[in-house]
């Protein structure tokens, strides 16, 4: 059980930014990839989430060994992927509450109707995981949040949500360290062998606090080293200047 | 993603299935009909049967060389105009009944129309009244028993002009006169149907009185004709629907309705249309508000293929106030060309206009606003916000607002903004596994969020409804 990308060849108007990608994310696992700005690692996540400004040229993405780049971007998500944006956006006059429960309802089968009361218990106890104020609930989607608001609501709906593949998009980026702690305290409570994770992230900082398995580097639309965690702090210390002097190991 | 920029006949269709409920008709059952087309034999006819008093008679002939006279206001509308056909429409269809007052003895069809739109159902759960007008007349009125011992009247035109001329003729025509315009005009020659209502000094109704207009037959033009009085301090809240099948010709709705708030008065009304996209629907809408009056008009227009509405309140009396708070969808082949007129009249009186307009597909959405504060004049207020949410790029949207003020002894504001749903709100969104169409009703519920809670609760659920339906269809 695992989602698995193969030879991932995607454009965006005809300029080439995946280049021939293969990953495995086994569920239980926690994967990293970091590489510098640039590497088609945003770009990894949207396609796999199903963001049509992207072209997919080859290769394939398979949830489980079901094949899911014919589906739409809501059916993937139904199908058990999340992503948490890196920039998240704003839907002005939706509240949060109702927002998460449209989700929700989505995955319902058609005539059946959310259980009200056990829907705010369950969001009001993930929130106190967050340390979010209830009056976030009435507050429009993303409406005027800070950075960290945003990102720590992007790991809120994760929670509700209860993906079986999650890829945290740059969650660490504009986070303050105790933002950060939160956010990897809501993170680690979804580790569970039923579910693999793919952080995306350009500073090791984050995987102090949310430990990876495997960690990836990418670089010009490929996965070019793979390692464990100590990987991580290899690149924390020499950068990613090796890329530079023709030192690309392939794992 | 992106909804098509020319739309195909299911999606057409699809987009037509929030009017499936309205989209149905009975064979044309009526006793009296005037004929296609339009003259003085038209009016006579309608007079004849109708019984008028002379005065009508006179008014009505009056009003139609007022209607030859004027031409159609394609100099700042829509050409669109040229395409009715006065000459092919019929002006006149009942079956001679007097309104019933118990929907028992409403004729079978007709009870069957209303049950399927659900009136009967809303008059039980939370109505003070109900009027339903079925083609050019009303088949049922009643008011709650204790609100007739009170002394309010709430009868059709026919019976208010008739039964309560000392109440009726004084105020009939004087907020919007004959001449106001060419529709207004054509209502003044042919009306018939429509509500009167007075509410007497002092009472406030708790509850909604409601009327519902329904087009049955093809080729006809509804022309109902509404006055509302609230006497001095009263109170009332008025709601009307409406619905029509959708059939292969044009149909005119044009109705005219005047509102009189005395000193101390408030009246609100309430408008929920979601006409068939093959109407032509062109009314004409303002109240008169006395000294510390109160005239909100809460507006929301789904469906038409035009419609041109442009609400008013002349603030006549000092502190009076007006607002006008409009909600319009212009889905693929329809324009919605609404707006408000705040006239000020008094001193230290205050308007207040906050009109939202949703364009989708190749619809097309127009807000013309007149204010007017002329000079002599010392405080008063205007406050206008229109906004404008397009769904996709060959959406329409103008917005022509006029605010003349004169002096400087006045506070106004103006403030308008365009928005999109944007690809990457829609992505977000999908990305949570909400379906494009939920996501899209979701962006526009949340666009009209807050007008929608300015509607009867009854009304915002079925606002919201008609929205999702809306939406549902128009996305590819």
């Amino acid at each position: 059980m695992s989602l698995v990308i193969k030879d991932l060849h995607a454009n965006v108007e005809d300029t080439p930014i995946l280049k021939g990608v293969n990953l495995e994310i086994p569920k239980g696992e926690v994967h990293a990839i970091m590489g510098p700005n640039g590497s088609g690692k945003s770009t990894l996540s949207k396609v796999i989430a199903g963001h049509d400004d992207y072209e997919i040229t080859s290769g394939s993405v398979s949830l489980d060994g079901q094949d899911i780049l014919d589906l739409d971007v809501d059916e993937r998500s139904r199908a058990g992927i999340f992503l948490a944006f890196q920039y998240p956006a704003e839907v002005p006059g939706v509240s949060n509450a109702n927002f998460i429960r449209a989700a929700l309802q989505a995955r319902l089968p058609k005539g059946e109707e959310i259980d009200a009361v056990a829907y705010y218990k369950d969001l009001y106890s993930k929130m106190d995981v967050l340390e979010m104020n209830r009056k976030f609930t009435a507050r429009a989607v993303n409406e005027g949040f800070s950075g960290g608001e945003k990102k720590r609501n992007e790991i809120l709906q994760m929670m509700m949500l209860d993906p079986q593949y999650c890829i945290l998009d740059e969650t660490d980026s504009g986070l303050d360290i105790d933002a950060l702690k939160i956010v990897a305290k809501g993170v680690n409570a979804m580790r569970s062998p039923d579910r693999g994770i793919l952080m995306i992230t350009h500073y090791q900082r984050l995987l102090d606090y949310i430990e990876p398995d495997y960690v990836h580097v990418m670089a010009d639309g490929q996965i070019v080293k793979t390692g464990g965690k100590e990987l991580a702090l290899e690149l924390e210390e020499s950068g990613y200047d090796f890329l530079k002097d023709g030192g690309l190991v392939n794992a | 993603m992106s909804a098509e920029a020319t739309i195909d006949q299911e999606t057409q269709n699809a987009i037509d299935i929030d009017r499936a409920k309205g989209d149905f008709h009975f064979p044309e059952n009526h006793k009296y009909d005037a004929g296609v087309g339009l003259s003085t034999d038209t009016i006579n006819y309608i007079s004849d049967v109708k019984n008028d008093p002379d005065w009508v008679r006179a008014y009505r002939l009056k009003a139609y060389e007022t209607f030859l006279s004027k031409p159609m206001p394609t100099n700042w509308a829509t050409e669109d105009l040229n395409n009715i056909h006065f000459d092919e429409i019929r002006y006149y269809l009942a079956d001679g009944q007097k309104p019933m007052r118990n929907w028992e003895d409403v004729p079978a069809e007709v009870l069957e129309t209303f049950e399927r739109l659900g009136v009967p159902e809303q008059e039980r759960a939370f109505l003070a009244g109900v009027e339903a007008q079925y083609d050019s007349e009303t088949a049922y009125s009643s008011v709650k028993e204790e609100l007739e011992k009170d002394g309010v009247i709430f009868v059709n035109s026919t019976e208010g002009l008739k039964e309560h001329e000392e109440i009726f003729r004084p105020w009939f025509g004087k907020v919007i006169p004959t001449g106001d315009n060419k529709f207004s005009a054509l209502n003044s020659a042919v009306f018939s149907g429509g509500s009167f209502i007075y509410i007497p000094k002092g009472l406030k109704v708790k509850h909604p009185l409601q009327a519902y207009f329904r087009i049955n037959s093809e080729n006809f033009g509804q022309f109902e004709r509404t006055l509302i009085i609230a006497d001095e301090g009263a109170e009332v809240m008025y709601m009307e629907g409406c619905t029509a099948p959708k059939f292969e010709s044009t149909t005119l709705h044009s109705a005219v309705v005047e509102l009189v708030a005395m000193k101390g008065a408030k009246i609100q009304y309430v408008t929920v249309q979601n006409w068939s996209s093959n109407v032509f629907n062109l009314v004409t809408k303002r109240g008169l508000a006395h000294e510390d009056a109160e005239v909100r008009w809460i507006d929301c227009n789904i469906g038409s293929r035009l419609t041109m509405k442009y609400p008013g309140v002349v603030m006549k009396g000092e502190r009076a106030r007006g607002e006008v708070i409009s909600i319009a969808l212009a889905n693929d082949g329809q324009h919605q060309d609404t707006g408000a007129k705040m006239i000020h009249a008094a001193n230290n009186t205050t308007s207040n206009v906050v009109s939202k307009s949703i364009s989708v597909g190749e619809g097309r959405a127009t807000y013309r606003g007149q204010v007017l504060i002329p000079k002599h004049l010392k405080g008063c207020k205007n406050n206008t916000e229109c906004d404008a949410l397009m769904i996709n790029s060959n959406s329409k949207t103008d917005t022509y607002p006029a605010i003349t003020v004169r002096g400087n002894q006045h506070v106004t504001q103006h403030e308008a903004s365009v928005s999109q749903v944007s690809q990457e709100m829609l992505f977000y969104m999908q990305q949570r596994g909400i379906s494009e169409a939920a996501a899209m009703s979701l962006a526009v519920n949340g666009f009209i969020n807050d007008l929608v809670s300015e509607f009867p609760m009854e009304y915002s659920v079925e606002l919201k409804r008609l929205i999702e339906l809306e939406m549902e269809g128009s996305v590819g």
